[in-house]
């Protein structure tokens, strides 16, 4: 059974400026153990995406009637989108089934109350437990995460750590609650490269200890290639190619996919030119017309501009949004 | 590319005093201490590190952005020369032609009030380059040109631009005044993948036709590697090597570098890369480890390490290492780069 299915999810902002498209229409879902990269660069819509997962967007969003989030568990199906803000089924989403990392830690911990407090109250908010159990959970979290002198660090502020293990801690206080989605938006961006090294590695090996699904977010194909079972790419709102990180990474059939590895500088090979993706992403004021990638596609036909392709099945259990490419790779 | 150094830099170093209230001890930050380095005329010179490593402070100290609190700084580009630690102000202001700044946020970098033909004209009319409007705007035009700038467009707000053309405006304005010692402090780190590349074929035209020599400051290992000929790399404040990129990244020597090219993540998911992970963070540099500062996190260290600060000695050719054990280490695996790596399964994934 899958752990989350997402379907047709499309999120419209109300601005001063008028209704902009965030997403378009995807979809996707993700088996338990599974881990998910979704990449794209800025305005993609990656971000606000992994948010709708846990109903956390803005006043101002509005999702279309087609969208559905369900997350199945074991007991229940929940349809996120449905959820009434601040009610008690919220509380099994957000923070009990679903758990949530951010790009910058310093910014996610409350730099008044020590991590020790933050982790043992979202505990005892999300599991029937007395505040003593919470705490020992708490530190045998931190100890798992690699934080030596756990019990210490307990009773230290957010401040009082460095980039790395304010990272780790908060790791621990995501994964404290046994969440069975954890969406992590860019953890390691905002660290050195030793250090990211060291996450990825640590969020590797508690994908297999506790089994769960991860939504790993970035713009960092390295990071994805490393870390990801299964690869979606996002442009512009829309998910443009979704398949087995082996096959996206090596073979990419989205025009896009392609040049955005094109354009990564490679340690491997010294000699290859760094090829850009020409133009600039648009505005998401301005979306083209027809497949929004085809102001900058290398491959561009007269159709792209008239009609949006839709996700098509390929090769290799690998869909893409493409004619292009449907038609040289025989879409089913 | 002639190989005489067009900033030379002596036993520089760059302290900060922090506090040094009535009641709480005098605290130095030594940011950067005891370097020495060249910088060969004409080379796109790129520079490596953490952050806190210091690369940003030593690129400040080299356009006289800092204080130099000992040692020395030499500029010479074959028509003046200045030495910057004792510069007088007059002087300051003809180096400031022949030395530019291009920042990383080209979101923080751009006045939203100003024009971006008047972001472009504004080291013109305060250098007092230009005497006429008409001479202003033909020279603003001409850089704007080359930075494949719109000319169009000279007449709108920066809020108008996405990235990419954004740092096209902030380099312009840098190459206005026709410097010839240009430093680019992590200036592709704020741009998406896909802008980043042309960014960089930008820089790279521009100096074979401008005759620029760039400080190319960056945490990214494989744009230094793709865009760099010389490649320093510092850690806690100190050089710990410097040499010819293909040399750094095909036989690196210090145990830093092996480990920080280990740690870039492989495009290839089959591939972890070396597994020659690095333990810990690098330590707070108001209390830097004694002896070698790598030392706490050096998988080699010995007894020596923790003791005495190894010199930065000649290696090989152009190639200097600061580290105890280089030799002894020469035969230690690094992570093959300038080649396609044999393509072997990992265990890596199925590890418990």
């Amino acid at each position: 059974m899958t752990l989350l299915d997402v379907k047709n999810l499309t999120l419209q902002f109300d601005t001063d400026e008028g209704r902009i498209t965030a997403v378009d229409d995807v979809s996707f879902e993700i088996n338990p153990g599974e881990v998910l990269g979704l990449v794209g660069e800025s305005g993609s819509g990656k971000s606000v995406t992994a948010k709708s997962l846990m109903h956390l967007n803005p006043p101002n969003a509005v999702y279309s009637p087609e969208s559905s989030i369900t997350l199945n568990l074991e007991d229940q199906s929940v349809d996120v989108l449905s959820l009434r803000q601040g009610s008690q089924d919220m509380q099994i989403v957000r923070g009990g089934s679903i758990s949530m990392i951010f790009q910058e830690p310093m910014a996610s911990f409350a730099p008044a109350i020590t991590i020790g407090d933050q982790m043992v109250e979202q505990l005892v908010l999300h599991k029937a437990i007395s505040e003593k159990e919470a705490m020992k959970i708490s530190v045998e979290m931190l100890e798992r995460v690699g934080i030596s002198d756990p019990s210490e660090r307990f009773n230290q502020y957010a401040f009082e750590l460095s980039g790395g293990m304010r990272q780790r801690a908060m790791i621990a206080m995501a994964l404290s609650t046994r969440p069975k989605l954890l969406i992590a938006d860019e953890p390691t961006t905002a660290l050195d490269v030793t250090i990211q090294a060291q996450v990825i590695d640590l969020m590797k090996d508690l994908v297999t200890d506790f089994n769960m699904g991860i939504i790993f977010i970035t713009h960092d194909l390295g990071v994805i290639a490393q870390t990801a079972d299964r690869v979606a790419v996002m442009y512009l709102g829309k998910l443009v190619e979704q398949g087995p990180v082996r096959n996206v990474i090596r073979d990419p059939a989205h025009p896009y996919t392609q040049g955005l590895l094109n354009a990564l500088p490679k340690l491997e090979d010294l000699d290859a030119p760094l090829t850009p993706v020409p133009g600039d992403i648009p505005s998401p004021l301005e979306r083209p017309p027809g497949c929004v990638f085809h102001t900058r596609c290398s491959a561009v036909e007269d159709r792209c501009s008239l009609s949006v392709p839709e996700m098509k099945a390929l090769d290799r259990k690998r869909s893409a949004a493409c004619f292009v490419a449907a038609d040289q790779r025989g879409a089913a | 590319m002639s190989n005489k150094p067009l900033i030379s830099a002596r036993d520089l170093s760059v302290h900060f005093n922090l506090r040094g209230g009535l009641f709480t001890p005098k605290l130095v930050l030594k940011a950067v201490e005891a370097i020495n380095l060249d910088i060969p005329k004409g080379s796109f010179f790129g520079l490596v590190g953490e952050s806190g490593s210091g690369k940003t402070t030593l690129g400040r100290a080299f356009l006289k952005a800092n204080h130099i609190s000992r040692g020395s700084v030499h500029y010479a580009d074959g028509e003046v020369e200045y030495d910057l630690q004792d510069m007088p102000k007059s002087d300051l202001t003809e180096y400031r032609k022949r030395a530019q700044l291009i920042f990383q946020d080209p979101y923080a970098a751009l006045s939203p009030r100003m024009t971006v033909r008047d972001i472009i004209a504004e080291p013109l009319e305060v250098m007092g380059i230009t005497k006429t409007r008409e001479e202003t705007d033909e020279r603003v035009r001409e850089i704007a040109d080359r930075c494949r700038l719109n000319l169009e467009h000279l007449r709108r707000f920066p809020h108008a631009f996405s990235g990419g053309q954004r740092q096209r405006i902030s380099i312009a304005r840098a190459l206005v005044s026709s410097p010839r010692f240009v430093v680019a402090d992590e200036s592709v780190a704020a741009l998406d993948v896909s802008i980043q590349a042309d960014i960089l074929n930008l820089l790279k035209s521009l100096q074979k036709e401008l005759g620029l020599t760039y400080l190319f400051i960056s945490h990214d290992l494989s744009v230094v590697a793709h865009i760099c000929d010389h490649v320093a790399v510092m850690y806690l404040g100190r050089l710990v090597e410097t040499a010819p990129t293909r040399e750094l990244f095909s036989a690196p020597r210090h145990p830093y570098t092996k480990a920080l090219l280990s740690a870039i993540p492989s495009l290839d998911p089959d591939n972890a890369g070396n597994t020659q992970k690095l333990e810990g963070e690098i330590p707070s540099p108001t209390n830097p480890p004694p002896g070698c500062k790598f030392h706490t996190r050096c998988p080699f260290a010995i007894d020596i390490c923790k003791r005495e600060e190894p010199k930065l000695e000649t290696s090989g050719k152009e190639h200097d290492v600061a580290c105890h054990r280089w030799k002894e280490l020469a035969d230690e695996p690094a992570r093959a780069v300038g080649k396609k790596p044999v393509n072997k399964k990992s265990k890596n994934r199925t590890k418990a």
